[in-house]
């Protein structure tokens, strides 16, 4: 078995495995089950990035076996730079999401564990396919436990959160589904991504496959003015189910348009970029001062997200190397530093159990550990240097002023927007006198929280200030990307 | 060709024979359970599907009795199908029959003229027998459907199957005949014959096609022609649901392919709009009468409706410009659909069974609030149906949804295209009502309390029906080459 392959079944399996024998009486033996699981399926991702070679475009840790020969369809996987990372991110965010779900999750926790498990290796499968319908297959099944997840430990309203969240999805993918099928009507009878990326389409046949794609993909990203189901999933969902919604399964989408959309239609790509960039840019400019005015901390977040990943779609519609590095850069730094912004609304609501900036003030004098935490992470979400937020946002500005000054000019509108959203919740939250009882009474974060705090805090300082192992693996890819994309593959 | 050649029937007279037996068997015996009809049935049907598949694929088509009858992959694998769904409906069935007065003889001898009927058709070369065998099942079926002569609804459903069925037969036999009249032959591939290579009227062949598309839409429940679905699958004691909507699904798909696609390829151009109409239809009914459904049966009806759209997508991409490349295909894709679809209908219908008891039919789906603590096992395998059903993959009904999708695309032309985006709107709207039953599984509190009796035999079943349809999808490689390879076979006669 591959290392991709292990990456992809580790986790499923541990997932099953408790999905079979967890019950909520022997929880414990759960927990521990579903964190040697974690951080086994994090460990066999660690030789991807080691063994990595960044001199070379090609897939790596192929793998390719027959799977379904009637529509030959391949189990195929691979890693470039363009999607090595991701691998050990989403391995990576599981073990935070189990340690955050240590005590809190108390009802189910085998099914809670095991669902989070399994998503974890569909995930990973999503990065490493290399097979359309592998791709798909991977994609659509990710709804399965998140549409669980929300449904059942959500807030209030999870019903109608999680309803809104699948059809919304779903609604995108079976376009996509119908493109992956002429795709493979046009190719000859093939599903393999790297003979798509090749093949000759006249530019009416790129432009609908573009915008079926597009469906599939600015849903999942979410863009304006599809990323209506983003909100409610996020305020919603548990605080895992948030996690990992932020910081892996947005990146689901944003990778997609790199996988598919700017190698598969090239033409149509640079025909209607003028689509993706006025679309990133309302993100940027319009979501940010939506976040400005939210009462909830979740949802503010959950806006903040979208604007940031206005900055990834963005980068890659700029169709130069610091635009895509950037974009992709700003992937791996959101996944960080969204999902500890929203460990840390977490922390709060288990012990007020409100999600209300109203219901909070001067924190920072009864958690004094938690506050130095939040504030960092909320200093690297408005993209202070030094910080994993800059990095992404910076290269990607970069790459707007070469193509255009005035997108640059409005996309570096963020900044400023970033910053006062994030900081005047941050003012509100943490700062001032203590405004009641309840944050009166508040303990700070015991070893557990700080473990996994520690943990994000440590990977967006790294990133922030030392982003070159991060660039170097994706240079060459990203180059072979765009050499593809500059030439026309009409017939 | 041999005039007899009595081994071609030999399944068929099996089947007839044990049948007869059970009846025998079952005045002798006083078990109030009925044990040993119920094992000579499940013993006699294993027996007849050992014999379709043991030479399913042993070599060319034969025919027999005349001619009357021909034996090829896709009838043998068609009815060793509808025998092995027929064995899971028994097993699912039989706890639940003695509390509404069902567990007779009778029972398990209609459910083997059922299958004696849905073999005939399947082996079908004449238009006379097509006939036989469809009345044999029909028939027995109206009886099923009535056997719980005290219950009001059954009654009703039965009335309402039976007027309708009759009506169909009736279209259907009326078409035959105008085919008939026009060509002069009731031999299906000599009916071929004489459309391809005779000067017919041409209204009339069109005339009687009409005629029996209405009457194969009749069996198969696709809109128009679908009014009678709802009622049946609600009002039958769901023993008989099952025995409707599994097995007869398979010999309304031989039929289907024996009479138009065999039969009338030539007329494909009329044929296949009408199909068209009817999918498109079906879909748009289907899905969206099945939202307002609060009864599980008769959502399940609805969705039944929807997912017969599918199936007839797929036979309707078969002849693309005349050129007929891409039937195997198409057809195949079809044939898969239904295999895919029974499978996740048995367990659907299982677990109805499973959660019922004496005076108590858990029929709404409010009933299984909760349903993933009580019994967890069997809320995953209801899951597992609800995302095949909706097409979710890694299910098996993923897969069976791309199959159709697939021959629709590679068809190259606009029109099927369309018709395939048509189609995934049309299960993005299935998803929902298929997701709501989720819902109230995994997400609502428990209503009901009483534990569930039944024992631990029916549960593995339907663990095992749900891993099937689990698994059957991404290994569903085997399947599908088998049963192209089947329909290839067929139309190579």
């Amino acid at each position: 078995m591959g290392l991709l392959s292990l990456a992809i079944w580790l986790p499923i399996a541990f997932g099953t495995l408790l999905l079979a024998v967890g019950r909520d009486e022997n929880a414990g033996v759960v927990r521990a089950i579903a964190l040697v699981g974690a951080v086994a399926s994090f460990l066999v991702t660690i030789p991807v990035i080691t063994g990595f070679n960044g001199s070379t475009a090609a897939m790596q840790y192929a793998e390719n076996l027959d799977w379904v020969p009637r529509f030959n369809i391949h189990y195929a996987l691979g890693v470039d730079g363009l999607s090595m990372w991701f691998v050990p991110l989403t391995a990576f965010i599981t073990v935070i999401v189990v340690i955050a779900a240590w005590q809190v999750i108390e009802q189910r926790v085998a099914s809670y564990m095991g669902a989070f498990l399994i998503l974890s290796g569909l995930m990973v499968g999503v990065f490493c396919a290399m097979d359309g319908l592998l791709f798909y297959v991977f994609f659509e099944a990710t709804l399965i436990p998140m549409y669980i997840i929300i449904g059942v430990w959500g807030g209030p309203n999870r019903v109608y959160a999680a309803f809104k969240f699948f059809l919304y999805t779903l609604l995108g993918s079976l376009l996509m589904l119908v493109a992956l099928v002429y795709l493979y009507f046009k190719s000859g009878g093939s599903f393999d991504i790297l003979a798509w990326h090749k093949l000759p389409l006249p530019l009416h046949t790129q432009t609908l496959l573009f915008f079926a794609f597009f469906a599939a993909f600015s849903v999942k990203v979410p863009m304006w003015p599809v990323h209506t189901w983003l909100p409610d999933a996020h305020v919603e969902a548990p605080t895992g189910g948030s996690v990992v919604l932020a910081a892996i399964m947005l990146k689901l989408g944003a990778y997609g348009f790199l996988r598919f959309s700017l190698p598969i239609a090239p033409d149509a790509s640079r025909e209607y970029a003028w689509v993706i960039i006025a679309l990133s840019l309302i993100a940027v400019l319009y979501i940010g001062l939506v976040a400005l005015v939210q009462q909830d901390m979740k949802k503010l977040v959950a806006y903040s997200s979208i604007a940031h990943m206005g900055f990834v779609t963005l980068g890659f519609f700029m169709f130069n190397t610091l635009g895509v590095e950037g974009a992709i850069v700003q992937m791996i730094s959101h996944g960080f530093v969204s999902g500890a912004m929203f460990l840390c609304i977490g922390v709060l609501y288990d012990r007020v159990h409100s999600r209300e900036i109203a219901s909070y003030g001067g924190v920072a004098n009864t958690m004094p550990k938690f506050a130095a935490f939040a504030v960092l992470f909320s200093m690297a979400n408005c993209g202070l240097p030094g910080t994993a937020g800059f990095v992404g946002e910076w290269m990607v500005i970069l790459g707007a002023v070469k193509y255009n000054f005035w997108i640059a000019f409005l996309a570096s509108t963020t900044l400023v927007f970033g910053a006062a959203y994030t900081l005047w919740m941050v003012k509100r939250v943490y700062f001032g006198d203590v405004a009641n009882d309840h944050v009166r009474e508040l303990q700070d974060i015991d070893g557990r929280e700080f473990l996994m705090l520690g943990l994000l805090a440590a990977a967006v300082l790294a990133m922030g200030l030392y982003p070159k192992p991060f660039t170097d693996v994706m240079n060459v890819s990203v180059a072979e990307l765009l050499k593809h994309v500059a030439v026309s593959k009409l017939n | 060709m041999t005039p007899m050649n009595w081994p071609v029937v030999y399944p068929e007279l099996w089947l007839l024979v044990a049948g007869c037996a059970v009846l025998l068997v079952d005045l002798f015996t006083s078990d109030p359970e009925r044990g040993p009809a119920y094992w000579c049935t499940q013993v006699a049907i294993a027996v007849f599907v050992a014999i379709q598949l043991g030479d399913y694929n042993a070599g060319s088509t034969a025919y027999g009795m005349s001619g009357m009858v021909v034996v090829d992959p896709m009838g043998r694998l068609l009815a060793a199908f509808a025998g092995l769904s027929v064995m899971l409906t028994l097993a699912y069935a039989r706890p639940t029959l003695a509390s509404r007065d069902m567990q007779k003889g009778e029972f398990y001898m209609l459910t083997l003229f059922v299958l004696l009927g849905i073999s005939v058709m399947c082996s079908a070369n004449n238009f006379l027998v097509v006939y036989l065998g469809l009345e044999v099942m029909s028939l027995s079926l109206y009886a099923l459907t009535a056997l719980r002569r005290d219950h009001a609804l059954a009654t009703e459903a039965a009335m309402k199957y039976f007027v309708l069925g009759a009506l169909a037969s009736g279209f259907l036999l009326y078409g035959l005949s105008m085919i008939y009249g026009a060509t002069g032959t009731l031999e299906i591939p000599k009916v071929f014959d004489h459309i391809a290579n005779f000067r017919i009227n041409r209204e009339v062949l069109v005339f009687g096609v009409v005629f029996v598309v209405a009457g194969l839409g009749f069996k198969l429940g696709a809109v128009p022609f679908h009014m009678w679905v709802p009622d049946v699958y609600q009002g039958a004691p769901t023993a008989a649901t099952l025995l409707i909507g599994g097995a007869p699904k398979f010999a309304a798909f031989a039929i289907t392919i024996r009479l138009l696609v065999e039969g009338m390829l030539g007329l494909a151009v009329d044929w296949q709009q009408m199909l068209v109409v009817m999918a498109v239809a079906s879909l748009a009914v289907g899905n969206l009468a099945a939202i307002a459904q609060s009864n599980l049966k008769r959502m399940l009806a609805y969705s039944t409706i929807a997912q017969m759209g599918f199936i007839l997508l797929g036979l309707s991409a078969g002849v693309v410009g005349g050129s007929t490349v891409t039937a195997g295909n198409a057809y195949s894709s079809a044939m898969f659909y239904l295999v895919a679809y029974v499978l996740t209908t048995l367990g659907t219908f299982g677990l109805i069974m499973f959660l019922s008891r004496q005076g108590f039919e858990s029929e709404q789906i409010a009933d299984l609030a909760g349903l993933s603590r009580r019994a967890p096992w069997v809320a995953g395998a209801m899951t597992v149906f609800m995302f095949s059903l909706a097409g979710l993959p890694p299910m098996v009904g993923f897969f069976a949804k791309l199959a159709v999708i697939q021959s629709l695309v590679t068809t190259g032309t606009t029109f099927n295209i369309v018709l395939a985006v048509v189609a995934v709107m049309f299960s993005l709207i299935g998803a929902y009502y298929y997701l709501r039953v989720v819902k109230v599984m995994w997400f609502d509190e428990p209503v009901q309390t009483a534990p569930i009796v039944r024992g631990a035999g029916v549960s593995a079943l339907l663990a095992l029906n749900g891993i099937a349809v689990f698994v059957f999808g991404p290994f569903s490689g085997g399947l599908m080459a088998m049963c192209r390879d089947a329909i290839v076979k067929a139309l190579a006669n």
